[in-house]
């Protein structure tokens, strides 16, 4: 899960680690009060999930998600012309993002920039925190042109960040005495707040030295382990749903791991590897994937039904491909939710079903005795294969 | 013989009074495996289907049962307490099929077992099924939610990190006439108890197992770890196949060790390594079983 840079902010407060001072506005008005209570040089941010906002481009015209302004009547200029206006960046695509909060934050003097991040890497069990003298760009691009400035500490899973290894990460950054002491406060709180709130990736970018002195977290990037939110409701509710695809939000709710894809040929799915593996045939077989979607070891009739309904939502869908290798469920059941389905939303695309494993001849019988139109398949390439020909004709 | 269990293996179940761990306590039993103990605090001294004994701790079930596997179907956020409960109370081998256990609890939970001397498999993993020689494969170990009809006793070793595409490579298996001498699914989270290479390095010191399939699945390094280690030491033939050429980078696909991120754990990475390995790999899910055939020569 991702949050907002406002919230991250908030985060980072509450944790200590040190960032400007800045508030988040639903308003114009709001915004000008905010801006008021801060220094003459104001920063004015569009609160989208999406990267490349400072370059990005409203659909009113006004160039910018990003802007620095001077005292607060600016400010509250700015703020109204990208409140309820769409922004439209490299990273969120033609249809851009709905921008309804804006933040107003301490604009600050950099001296240089940095990048420090901690997240989980699954080869070393640890929580792993990179460092560069390499700020405010794409880490993967220093880490292929430049790695000699990246540096490294693997944590101790049960004994935690040892000052020592702070010691390490000041060292290659080029800090000393107070700098250096400002960091290693930066670092354990930011280590603190990894930990204490199940992040699986805490990155700030850039982290910044200004000419007075300071160390601050200028931007940060959260990814949540979603596993681990039912014992933080307070970062749960962060999440918002109106920065997601509509049909994913819809799919959650019934408990189906959907996932929207650029294609035509939707699938229904149950066990994720087995769901991956259709995609990956469909694609083969010619067609493209319109969807990842696993409806789960246990699925029930109703989750069925509603995972017809989200696939249907999607208008690109020509043909849909049904896979169920039914090892304890029962095949049977899901061939009842399937006519259901078809019964109650009316599908006018062609339906490929490829069933096997337990009670499969119950299951077989029930399509073959409905009225749903389906075209039966014996393996996952004959079903395919027939799905990408159903689409094509 | 067989990998990590067999038809004497004496299991247990921690979580057998919940709905999904009962369910499958009863296929257990039913596949004639022997399932000598429940554990759920507060319950003991209660039955299991009339005839298994439930025990409030581990300590208590192995002491009093002999068992030396303990299969975990405990929720979430008790799951991870549950496993190093295991641990403590001396079982070989534990298998956490739970499905959504926080990451930072399977990094404590590593860093806490080791030196123990007790395997982890899992967790959110289907188990592991020795099939036995009855009808159906009756009277083998199943330990997990495989369905333990499609298998059947027999030489090939499967290794895989997804439930159905197992279920589905057992099955192909099986219509081929080819039998399974152990089927092992290690789980799909991104901290497991147990890898690829672990598992390939058992099958390849097993008599009983004569070639192995290894299924993978995008994200991680694991299956160009297996790869590489087979390359130069592997004597048994070796069929594989990978989910996931088609997810886009960024995106986690259902399993949260399933992710393509910062250019690594791509399909075609994966596939060039196993390939490079001298590994038959199947073009598409429907020739697992297939690719085997070929690979055996």
């Amino acid at each position: 899960m991702n949050i907002h840079e406002y919230q991250a902010k908030e985060l980072f407060e509450k944790f200590g680690v040190a960032t400007p001072k800045g508030k988040v506005a639903d308003t114009a008005e709001e915004a000008k009060t905010a801006a008021a209570e801060l220094g003459d040089e104001i920063v004015v941010k569009a609160q989208v999930h999406a990267g490349g906002r400072g370059k990005g481009t409203f659909k009113n015209g006004f160039q910018g998600g990003v802007h620095l302004v001077k005292d607060a009547n600016e400010a509250a200029d700015i703020a109204s012309k990208m409140l309820g206006q769409t922004l439209v960046t490299h990273q969120t695509g033609e249809e851009g993002k709905l921008v309804s909060k804006v933040m107003v934050a301490d604009g600050v003097d950099i001296e240089k920039e940095y990048y420090l991040a901690i997240l989980m890497d699954r080869e070393s069990r640890s929580p792993v925190i990179v460092a560069s003298t390499e700020g405010g760009v794409n880490i993967e691009d220093v880490a292929e042109n430049t790695p000699e400035k990246i540096f490294n500490e693997e944590i101790h899973p049960l004994l935690g960040l040892q000052p020592y290894e702070i010691r390490n990460l000041s060292a290659g950054l080029g800090f000393s005495g107070d700098t250096a002491k400002q960091f290693g406060k930066l670092l354990k709180s930011l280590y603190n707040l990894f930990i204490s709130c199940d992040c699986s990736m805490v990155e700030v970018n850039p982290l910044v030295t200004t000419p007075d002195g300071q160390v601050l977290a200028l931007d940060a990037k959260f990814d949540f382990d979603d596993n681990a939110l039912y014992r933080h409701p307070e970062i749960a509710e962060l999440h918002d749903p109106t920065e997601e695809d509509p049909r994913e939000v819809e799919a959650a709710k019934f408990d189906l791991n959907y996932i929207g894809l650029d294609g035509n040929i939707a699938c229904l799915v149950n066990g994720a590897g087995l769901a991956m593996a259709t995609m990956d045939i469909i694609k083969q077989s010619g067609g493209e994937p319109a969807n990842f979607l696993d409806v789960g070891g246990g699925a029930t009739q109703e989750q069925v039904r509603n995972a017809f309904k989200i696939i249907l939502s999607d208008p690109n869908v020509k043909g849909i491909l049904v896979n169920i290798f039914g090892g304890i469920m029962d095949c049977d059941v899901i061939a009842k939710g399937i006519v259901a389905a078809c019964g109650e939303v009316d599908l006018n695309i062609p339906l490929v079903v490829r069933l096997e494993g337990n009670n499969v001849e119950a299951g077989k019988a029930t399509l073959a005795s409905s009225d749903v139109n389906l075209i039966a398949a014996d393996t996952l390439a004959d079903a395919a294969q027939k799905a990408v020909a159903a689409i094509t004709v | 013989m067989a990998i990590l269990v067999d038809e004497n293996t004496k299991i247990l179940i921690q979580g057998i009074t919940g709905s999904f761990g009962g369910r499958h306590a009863q296929l257990s039993l039913d596949y004639g495996t022997q399932l000598v103990a429940g554990v759920t605090p507060g319950k003991g001294g209660q039955k299991f289907a009339d005839t298994v004994p439930i025990f409030d701790t581990v300590g208590q079930a192995v002491q009093e049962t002999g068992a030396t596997v303990s299969t975990i179907f405990v929720p979430p956020p008790f799951a991870a307490d549950a496993i190093l409960e295991a641990v403590d109370a001396g079982v070989e081998l534990v298998v956490a099929i739970t499905e959504g256990i926080p990451v930072m609890d399977m990094m404590r939970v590593r860093a806490g077992m080791a030196g123990s001397g007790a395997r982890l498999i899992g967790p959110n993993c289907p188990g592991i099924v020795t099939p036995g020689t009855g009808e159906n494969s009756h009277g083998g170990c199943r330990i997990g939610i495989a369905p333990g009809y499609i298998h059947k006793r027999g030489k090939v070793g499967v290794v895989s990190r997804s439930g159905t595409l197992t279920y589905e490579a057992v099955y192909q298996l099986t219509s081929l006439g080819l039998g399974q001498s152990t089927c092992v699914g290690i789980g799909g989270d991104p901290i497991n108890g147990t890898s690829h290479l672990d598992i390939m390095k058992m099958f390849n010191e097993d008599p009983e197992t004569e070639a192995i399939i290894m299924i993978g699945e995008i994200g991680g390094t694991a299956e160009e770890e297996a790869a590489e280690w087979a390359k130069e030491n592997c004597k048994k033939p070796i069929a594989g196949f990978i989910a996931g050429a088609t997810a886009p980078p960024g995106r986690r696909m259902g399993h949260a060790g399933a992710i393509v991120s910062g250019g690594k754990g791509t399909a075609e990475a994966k596939i060039a390594a196993m390939r490079d390995a001298g590994i038959e790999v199947a073009d598409n899910p429907s020739d697992m079983g297939a690719a085997l055939v070929r690979a055996m020569g």
